[in-house]
């Protein structure tokens, strides 16, 4: 048994001190640079990320499990990384102009935003229970701070105080079950673990299940699946615009990888138990979600209402359970974090004067004033959709073909049903834009924003048209999760 | 000695004092003080599976969770000042700036 880590196991974890490294840095600089040096402060964080992203270019996915158990360099995990690496990027470009909108320092947001995507690597690629709940709480302690960032504000207030309760609550009902995991198999190596578990004689079945629905009640409540989602409308529309982006995208790609971890690794011969769950929770998310959507006056809440909906169409995958449903998921991550952070740049940009520009009438006549973001917003908000040929439609098609694949036919009915309802209240932002008076202040696009919006367009636009290589990636990825080395070397 | 059972009732008794708390109580400090018995139960729970097993695990997962549990407690406190700061008030009830 080694007795630490050998030099190799140290170098695949490269990006990983990269970042730690570099967000160090970052808040070392900011010491030094003064308080509206917000673009050098922004700029260092992307470069940093830039190396992060090369670091992972160059250790790859050399599938091997490191650090004796705890973590799982696969392409599963790689998958992940890059994708909330992305995500982390895009957030970062949108944030100079809206911190610049709200006079706040630039030092320790750009700092919490990378230690948030630090937490998510090690969500991504952990596969010991321990490992993974400290990835997670690396990330959400850094994004309960990041929600409140806008101290005077007592709507950030009150959003990082309901983010802070509900997530410590949730955080304590998935550690109870991670305890009677842990009491029950007598590990927390998830392979340890699903090898005790397929034992039935040797592990009390109704603990066990106990366990298992404390396990997905904790981890519903990260990705806002309902009944576990009240914390999300109040979140999003209370904390910085471009937080918000990063919570509903990047947070919840890092939960569902965690939670496909923890299920499909760690509680195999649970799977009809877990099946049932995720079954529930993707039904009630998707209608309770769109319905709740429909009434909304506020695009950030309506934004959270739609990305409840949307945990509840990627639960899809995982009640499907195979290699193609886990696969459309990591698909449908991939997409709904360009399409969501796109939609939310365009919040960024309606930030003008004293309006939060947050309300579906601030972007009344959005055409006549900024046509081209007006045309990327109906971009976004058809991919969200699911029309045709943005990358949402695609999405989608791939997620419900794999729930009827594996012969879930009613889910796919439910969640169709659920996309031309959502159609309605997506469409209405579109009305705004084009047929109403503009009001207000003009919004100014900044060059940042303006680079933002682009590249999320593009990524929309070009996954709609020609998927095959991320379609591809996907495959590999999810095919990488079920024959991981995760065996302990104990 | 106590048994596992013993204190597997403990734990759940003390996790369920908890999340009865959390539901009940209206006072923000109140809640976190709620939420730090769940997590104590937790590490109860922890630390009679470690004895049972014979094994290092669990002692090494209370380690982690009474480090985390004091990390977010900081944050929190410190996110419920910047709160009380503007409202004057630390009561969930009201709690009333974001539409629900």
């Amino acid at each position: 048994m080694p007795a630490g880590f050998s030099p190799s196991e140290l170098a695949y974890l490269l990006p990983e001190f990269v970042l730690t490294l570099g967000a160090l840095l970052v808040l070392l600089a900011d010491a030094f640079l003064s308080r509206d040096r917000r673009g050098a402060v922004i700029g260092l964080s992307l470069v940093v990320l830039a190396a992060t992203g090369a670091a992972l270019a160059w250790v790859g996915a050399p599938h091997q499990t490191i650090a004796r158990g705890l973590l799982s360099m696969d392409a599963f995990g790689l998958f992940f990384k890059v994708l909330v690496l992305v995500a982390a990027a895009l957030t970062l470009l949108m944030s100079g102009p809206y911190l610049a909108a709200e006079a706040m320092p630039a030092g320790a947001y750009s700092f919490l935003v990378l230690a948030a995507t630090l937490g998510m690597f090690f969500m991504a690629s952990g596969v010991e229970l321990i490992t993974i709940f400290i990835g997670l709480e690396t990330m959400a302690v850094a994004f309960y701070i990041l929600a409140g960032l806008l101290k005077p504000n007592p709507r950030s207030n009150e959003a990082a105080v309901k983010y802070f309760l509900l997530g410590a609550f949730s955080l304590g009902i998935l550690l109870y079950g991670m305890s009677l995991l842990y009491g029950l198999t007598g590990s927390t190596n998830l392979g340890t673990i699903a090898a005790a578990v397929a034992n039935p004689a040797a592990v009390g079945r109704p603990l066990l299940l106990v366990a298992v629905i404390l396990v997905v009640a904790g981890l519903a409540f990260k990705i806002a699946a309902v009944p576990f989602h009240m914390w999300a409308p109040d979140v999003y529309e209370g904390a910085p615009t471009p937080i918000t982006a990063f919570i509903s995208v990047g947070s919840k790609a890092a939960s569902f990888a965690m939670l496909l971890r923890i299920v499909v690794l760690g509680l195999p011969s649970m799977a009809e138990e877990w099946r049932t769950l995720f079954y529930v929770l993707s039904v009630l998310s998707m209608t309770a979600g769109n319905i709740a959507a429909l009434t909304q006056t506020n695009l950030k809440r309506m934004l959270a209402y739609s990305s409840i909906a949307h945990a509840g169409y990627l639960l899809i995958g995982i009640v499907a359970a195979t290699p193609r449903g886990i696969s459309a998921m990591l698909i449908y991550l991939a997409v709904y974090t360009l399409m969501q952070l796109g939609a939310f740049g365009i919040l960024v940009l309606m930030r003008r004067g004293d309006s939060a520009g947050d309300e579906i009438q601030d972007l009344n006549g959005l055409f006549q004033r900024q046509p081209a973001a007006a045309v990327a917003m109906l971009v976004f908000l058809l991919s969200l959709g699911g029309i045709p040929p943005t990358a949402g439609f695609m999405g989608k098609f791939w997620l419900f073909g794999a729930a009827v694949e594996a012969g879930y036919v009613w889910l796919a009915v439910v969640a169709v049903l659920n996309s031309v309802v959502s159609l309605y209240y997506y469409l209405r932002v579109v009305v705004a834009m084009w047929t109403r008076e503009p009001e207000g202040l003009e919004p100014r696009m900044r060059p940042a924003l303006a680079l933002t919006l682009a590249l999320a367009l593009a990524g929309t636009l070009v996954l709609g048209l020609y998927p095959r290589p991320l379609f591809d990636l996907a495959e590999t990825s999810a095919k990488s999760l079920g024959s991981a080395v995760w065996a302990p070397s104990r | 000695m106590a048994t596992t059972t013993q204190y597997l009732v403990l734990s759940a008794t003390l996790f369920m004092i908890g999340v009865a708390g959390v539901v009940s109580r209206r006072n923000i400090i109140v809640i976190l003080m709620s939420i730090e018995l769940m997590l104590n139960a937790v590490n109860i729970n922890l630390m009679a599976f470690s004895l049972r097993w014979g094994n290092t695990t669990g002692q090494v997962f209370t380690l982690f969770v009474i480090a985390v549990a004091a990390a977010e407690a900081a944050v929190g406190l410190g996110i419920i000042l910047a709160l009380y700061r503007n409202r004057d008030t630390v009561n969930v009830d009201e709690m009333d700036v974001l539409k629900s």
